[in-house]
């Protein structure tokens, strides 16, 4: 979630109350917004000779683009609150009626295709205002606009430029600029080895670098305006004092550039002269039919069903509360005159988070108070409780282990290649184990297949214990399996482990035994076959097995209703398998899968 | 030495009319062999004794010979008197001693008990009394004075000093008896077997020692607590739902929860994807497996529904349906309008949250849709850096709720009930967002500790356009919460590491040692 930090003093005045923090938390807690910190009573940054103003920052939940500035918090908790309508946007024609055009070249298409614009024209900029424009711009750029990947914005003084304006895409060596607050001029390969190592810049170099064509906008005088995502020329550099705002923004998502578009505009269009008016600009972009007059500031016209809305809160509303609300939520909505069931309902250009009318019908709960709705307890019908079948054999397992005087242990599932195979004296055949593409540390290289390396590390993070150490685990591996839709499965496993200063081979064959018991499986020796068993199990000499010492490996049979299966394995672990885990003292282990016994 | 001592006290008692002081009594014995004498003798209640801590007064080795020999002052007039001719001041070290001839010579002037006569020394009275010797030679035998200033006086001249003594006033108990007889450690079955229980006497019980510690196994913690939460949901009526899946699909995990492709969840910085198997197939049906724990319970509220067959599942109009509700909008909804990925959707990922194996849950309800309330415990995944609250592994609570005529009020009393069951009361909802629940409500409740509302779960409805691509009924509402395992877990035991409470770091100790989980007790 974005955190917007706002000046306290110019927001309590904006909303013509000085708030307590508590008051203020608890107004912002009822909008669904976050107050995060008041930094009044902070040390706050001293800044050329002058103290920082008390902030307040806010968290914004990530659907509410349009609330990431000064501008646009201000705006909503005023409507919120009734101070306020949703301001009605209108564009505006230049004074000599000439719309300014953008034409697109089909080059474009090749690295970043799509581009809006506007023009706020006689604008009255002050140095906070303009520091909130840029501001807003950024934190677009982190969230909507997924790092400048999908979305790049630039901002130009319009004074300095002469339409009309081309976006091209052209080799990086024939583009030529001084980029933003730089003083030399260069081409597109230079600038970016130029900002290669620069904090902020370098990190959207990759979004073009490796492309034969570089994206470029130029005016009519082949100035350079931008080089999207990356930055913009210097010459149309803006101030506090720019008094016409070129803005121009190019995307790889045709939706998302316009509803950058509408929030950049919605938010500042009031410092216009005349308030929330935008002059458009005309796209010229045949190649892809996307030729079109931008922004679009039209509320979006959709109806919500008044039934819907009253079900879903519990709620007996008549449609003209509902309106009411609605307004407060920054909605024109007026009741249907066809239709008593219906709400006309006008969605700001500045709600691109409104798809359906869930989201119509969450407004009208939050202005009616999610706290204040009627509370009942869903009791009507009548469901059985069950547990997982498996889960609850696990939990026979555990509880059976745990009683027999072991100690439960939760290691992680994932775990290094290494662990999960050579340091278990076992081969990877490309067989088994899922393996991540992305993790951050080599100790989450594959998801586990056995629990032994689990159990190993534990005892090694565990060597100041006393002796002997007796853990087990109850829990999932996962295995690939190519024909299943995900392409891998879990196996639930039994796992125990025995620590001490002798093997403890016939303790940790006993506690299998003991588990046997309790799932009513019984041990059949080679010379006496117990008749008439449903299930049985016995142990066999597992002579080639590199994770246990030779001789001292035995495979698990279990057979049930006939059928014959291994279902495990336990012995003395290798001495090179202890050494790998850091181990001195021998181990005996033991590995279950209990799926069979379901 | 201490049975001597034992003997002792005893037959010292049996003669004794008065209570005997150990002091008196056993002047030999060191402090301690009585004081071990007395509690064995205590604890069989032969004996009842008082510790008296006094202060004795000792001469120091000045005051010793002091009270030898006699003062200073007292033996420069004996050699002054005894030399009928007056002694010359020269010869008093040697018949004195030098320290003695100092200190005394000066001391008699000022009694006046010798005068000086040019060089010569004469006695002034014909007799003195040597009061220093006389209180030094009390005090030896007595090791007291009942004039305090004497004390302070003799102290500040170092001819005595005080010492801490304890003593004990030592009378006879209730089981008294002039024979210490010999005890048996523990009742055997010897004893019993030849009946000589009934005269054996057996070591008192220690009852302030701890007993011998039980070996013992252990449940986890985390663990412990799961089983609250699940106990809770079966309490509700919720069944559990088979979670043993770890990988899942970009379809499963994010699509099909309306999760937009371009969602920042889906980064590589938040998820872990897979490398091999390289790819999923589009959603099907997957053959029954071994582990199959399936076991749909009959519809129970509606019995008419049994009656209509259930609808077979059309995986492939699911799977073209959540494309037009994410590219193009359907159901109501104008979607989010990008172009949707089939190789996006196919990716493998490790599940970030359960409620993928919920979206399976639900879509396979469509079959047959009805009121249905499913819950699971169990690991996720996120490509977390590790710290001490986030590890790339921990455990999802999750709840979900199916029914007709669902509100948002009955979600908040639902809350308020599952919450209180754990104790949790207080409770206050936030609007919040979540790309597949709407509303969204952040839970919170008041922490009485940190005086302040933290938040505890989240909750929501599920949002149509990932409910209506199942083939579920409009009308059938569902709700969803969901919340971490870890995060209650930490706050009931203290715990600030979340690496001390999961993986393999964790101190076993800790969890030999951890008390059962009682929730609802906060």
């Amino acid at each position: 979630m974005p955190t917007i930090a706002v000046d306290k003093a110019a927001l309590f005045e904006e909303l013509g109350k000085e708030y307590t923090t508590q008051e203020f938390d608890e107004l912002c807690f009822e909008f669904g917004i976050e107050l995060d910190e008041d930094t009044s009573t902070q040390d706050r940054p001293v800044v050329n000779g002058k103290q920082e103003a008390p902030q307040l920052k806010i968290e914004i939940p990530a659907n509410r683009y349009d609330m990431l500035c000064f501008e646009g918090i201000s705006l909503m908790l005023k409507i919120f609150q009734g101070q306020t309508e949703s301001p009605n946007y209108r564009l505006v024609a230049p004074p000599d009626g000439k719309v300014q055009t953008i034409t697109v070249k089909e080059e474009t298409s090749r690295i970043r295709p799509y581009i809006s614009g506007a023009i706020l024209r006689n604008i009255n900029l002050t140095q906070a205002r303009y520091e909130s424009f840029i501001a807003l711009q950024d934190k677009l750029h982190q969230n909507l606009a997924r790092q400048r990947t999908l979305c790049a914005i630039g901002t130009h003084d319009l004074d300095t430029l002469q339409g009309p304006f081309t976006y091209e895409a052209l080799p990086p060596t024939d583009i030529n600029f001084v980029p933003l607050n730089q003083t030399k001029s260069m081409n597109g390969e230079e600038l970016i080895q130029f900002y290669e190592k620069d904090k902020s810049l370098g990190r959207y170099l990759h979004i073009i670098r490796d492309s034969p064509v570089y994206p470029v906008i130029y005016d009519s005088q082949r100035t350079v305006c931008s080089l999207p995502p990356v930055i913009n020329g210097n010459h149309s550099k803006i101030s506090a004092s720019t008094r016409n705002v070129f803005i121009e923004i190019t995307a790889l998502d045709k939706t998302k550039v316009e509803i950058v578009n509408n929030i950049l505009v919605a938010m500042f269009s009031r410092y216009t002269d005349e308030p929330f008016t935008v002059e458009p600009v005309k796209i010229v972009s045949p190649h892809n039919s996307q030729t079109r007059q931008v922004p679009d500031l039209t509320p979006r016209a959709t109806q919500a069903e008044l039934q819907y809305i009253n079900e879903c809160c519990g709620l007996e509303l008549s449609p003209t509360d509902i309106c009411k609300m609605l307004t407060r939520m920054s909605y024109h909505a007026t009741p249907s005159k066809t239709d008593p069931n219906l709400i006309d309902v006008d969605v700001p250009p500045t709600r691109a988070d409104v798809l359906h009318q869930a989201d119509i019908m969450e407004d009208v709960a939050i202005a009616y108070g999610f706290n204040e709705l009627p509370r009942s307890f869903p009791s009507k019908s009548g469901t059985v409780a069950q547990p997982l079948a498996l889960n609850k054999l696990s939990d026979i397992v555990r509880l059976e282990a745990a009683m027999a005087g072991w100690t439960e242990v939760l290691p992680l599932i994932l775990c290094s290649h290494d662990e999960n195979f050579g340091w278990l004296n076992r081969k990877d055949d490309g067989t088994t184990a899922v393996r991540l593409a992305n993790p951050k540390t080599a100790e989450y290289q594959v998801i586990r297949t056995s629990l032994l390396p689990g159990l190993l590390k534990t005892i090694r993070e565990n060597k100041k214990h006393s002796i002997p150490i007796k853990i087990f685990e109850v829990s999932d591996v996962a295995f690939k399996a190519p024909d299943l839709e995900r392409k891998s499965r879990n196996e639930r496993h039994f796992a125990a482990a025995w620590y001490g200063k002798t093997s403890g081979f016939e303790i940790v064959h006993g506690l299998l035994d003991r588990i046997m018991l309790m799932l009513k499986t019984a041990f059949r020796t080679q010379e006496e076959g117990l008749q008439d068993q449903a299930m049985e199990y016995w142990i066999e000499e597992d002579a080639d097995n590199p994770t246990f010492f030779e001789g001292h490996a035995a495979k698990i049979h279990v057979k049930i209703a006939d059928k014959e299966s291994v279902v495990g394995v336990f012995g003395i672990l290798h001495p090179t398998v202890l050494e790998k885990f850091e181990l001195k003292y021998p181990i005996s282990a033991l590995e279950v899968n209990v799926e069979v016994f379901l | 030495m201490a049975t001597d001592l034992t003997a002792e006290v005893l037959s010292a008692l049996a003669t004794a009319e008065a209570p005997i002081f150990s002091q008196d009594a056993f002047p030999s014995h060191p402090p301690e062999v009585i004081k071990a004498t007395l509690d064995r003798l205590g604890s069989r209640e032969m004996v009842e004794y008082e510790k008296l801590d006094t202060e004795e007064v000792h001469l120091t080795p000045e005051g010793e010979g002091i009270a030898e020999n006699g003062s200073h002052e007292a033996r420069v007039f004996e050699a002054v008197r005894s030399a009928l001719e007056g002694l010359k001041i020269k010869d008093l070290p040697t018949i004195v001693g030098a320290e003695a001839a100092k200190v005394g010579q000066g001391t008699a002037f000022k009694l006046k008990w010798i005068e000086k006569d040019k060089d010569v020394l004469k006695a002034a009275k014909d007799s003195i009394t040597d009061t220093v010797r006389d209180q030094l030679q009390t005090i030896r035998s007595t090791k007291s004075y009942a004039d305090t200033k004497v004390i302070v006086e003799l102290r500040k001249r170092k001819l005595i000093s005080l010492h801490k003594v304890s003593t004990y006033k030592i009378s006879r108990g209730p089981k008294y008896s002039n024979q210490f007889v010999k005890e048996e450690t523990d009742l055997t079955a010897d004893m019993l077997a030849s009946g000589a229980w009934k005269t054996v006497k057996l070591k008192p019980y220690n009852f302030k020692a701890k007993g011998a510690p039980t070996p013992s196994g252990a449940l986890h913690p985390l663990n412990k607590v799961r089983h609250e939460f699940r106990q809770i949901f079966f309490e509700m009526g919720f069944e559990e739902m088979p979670t043993n899946r770890y990988v899942e699909t970009g379809f499963w995990n994010f699509d099909a929860l309306f999760v937009p492709q371009q969602h920042p969840a889906r980064d590589l910085q938040d998820t872990f994807y897979i490398s091999d198997p390289p790819r999923a197939d589009p959603p099907r049906e997957d053959p029954p497996s071994s582990s199959s724990t399936d076991t749909t319970l009959p519809s129970t509220s509606n019995p008419t529904d049994s009656k209509t067959p259930s609808r077979s599942l059309d995986y492939r109009k699911y799977w073209d349906d959540v494309r037009a509700v994410h590219q193009d909008g359907k159901y109501g909804s104008i979607g989010y309008r990008y172009p949707w990925s089939e190789d996006e959707s196919l990716k493998l990922v490790l599940r970030t949250h359960t409620t993928a194996i919920s979206t399976w849950m639900l879509h396979k309800l469509a079959q047959d849709p009805r009121p249905a309330r499913y819950f699971s415990i169990d690991r996720v995944f996120r490509n977390e850096t590790v710290d001490q609250t986030h590890l790339a592994e921990f455990h999802q609570v999750e709840g979900v709720i199916a029914d007709f005529g669902l509100t948002l009020g009955g979600l908040i009393g639902f809350m308020e009930v599952f919450f209180k069951k754990m104790g949790i009361v207080n409770l206050r909802f936030k609007p919040a967002y979540n790309p597949y629940t709407e509303p969204s409500l952040e839970i919170f409740s008041w922490h009485e500790g940190l005086k302040k509302w933290v938040e505890i779960g989240n909750s929501g409805m599920f949002r149509p356009e990932m409910l209506l691509p199942m083939g579920l009924l409009e009308d059938l509402r569902v709700y969803g919460w969901g919340l971490s395992l870890e995060r209650p877990t930490m706050i009931k035991y203290g715990v600030n590491n979340i690496r001390a409470l999961l993986g393999h770091k964790v101190d076993l100790n800790f969890i030999e040692s951890n008390p059962a989980v009682r929730l609802e007790k906060a």
